[in-house]
């Protein structure tokens, strides 16, 4: 692995960290009050955690399904708890509020890192399958 | 948590941050000031963690949520030494921005734990 996928998969780790702790905190402490928003929280969670795994062990599959889920999630959570701010739970469309998921208004309490990163790792992804494809190929003297 | 001291965190930690920012944009790996500013930082997160144990027996107890206060704390005593050994195993720059990235993701969690202890009711 070369010297950025490491900061991409530090970034992950971090984030996968955050989202777990903030997803843990809130359904020991009132999963009740938002189930939808704190299940969210949990998936999130768990696909960060997987996600920094399949990048930092090269499983580039799983490292597509996890990032794509998350830039899905991203988008979709983030559009609808910008534009109904109370739909999957009361306070979920405030980035720093009790009902807040990662996704919330696309990351905003995490400095948008959450909208960022699966952008970033598309990339990383496809240059990786580039590199992996110019490697394969023995080069021809030739050739451009 | 004790004001200046959790002021003191936040300084080093970010200080620690730009510094290894500081390296990165130089070409710089890490060497043996990036990385032990970053053990401190880890001894900064410590010894919160034994004054946050200490602190409500002798009145300072946190206004906010003491749960979601120790996750912040956990997290931020988890990151330093994962951040040294994932930046030892890519000895360029890239290296020196983990080191950076984990100085920002201190500092701030930091501010965040302030805030849990001291204001509520925003």
């Amino acid at each position: 692995m070369s010297g950025v996928g490491r900061v991409l998969v530090a970034v992950y780790g971090i984030l996968a960290l955050a989202a777990l702790g903030r997803s843990i905190f809130q359904i020991i402490d009132r999963f009740d009050a938002a189930p939808i928003a704190y299940t969210l929280s949990a998936i999130a969670a768990g696909v960060y955690v997987i996600a920094t795994l399949a990048l930092a062990l090269r499983w580039e599959r799983l490292a597509w399904a996890t990032i794509l889920f998350e830039l899905a999630g991203v988008l979709i959570i983030g559009t609808l708890t910008t534009i109904w701010p109370d739909l999957i739970g009361e306070g979920a469309g405030d980035p720093f509020g009790r009902s807040a998921t990662v996704w919330s208004t696309f990351g905003a309490g995490y400095l948008f890192i959450p909208l960022v990163l699966p952008i970033l790792g598309v990339i990383w992804l496809v240059r990786a399958r580039r590199s992996a494809a110019r490697a394969a190929q023995p080069a021809s003297p030739h050739a451009s | 948590m004790i004001e200046w001291y959790t002021w003191t965190t936040i300084g080093i930690a970010l200080a620690v941050g730009l510094l290894c920012i500081g390296f990165t944009v130089a070409g710089k790996g890490p060497r043996d000031l990036t990385v032990l500013g970053v053990v401190l930082m880890e001894l900064l997160v410590i010894a919160q963690i034994v004054m946050a144990i200490v602190a409500p027996s002798v009145g300072n107890s946190p206004t906010g949520n003491p749960l979601e206060f120790w996750m912040y704390l956990i997290t931020a005593a988890i990151i330093p030494p994962a951040a040294i050994v994932w930046a030892l195993m890519e000895r360029t720059r890239w290296g020196s921005l983990i080191l950076a990235v984990a100085g920002i993701a201190i500092s701030v969690m930091t501010i965040r734990m302030w805030a849990i202890w001291t204001i509520q009711g925003v």
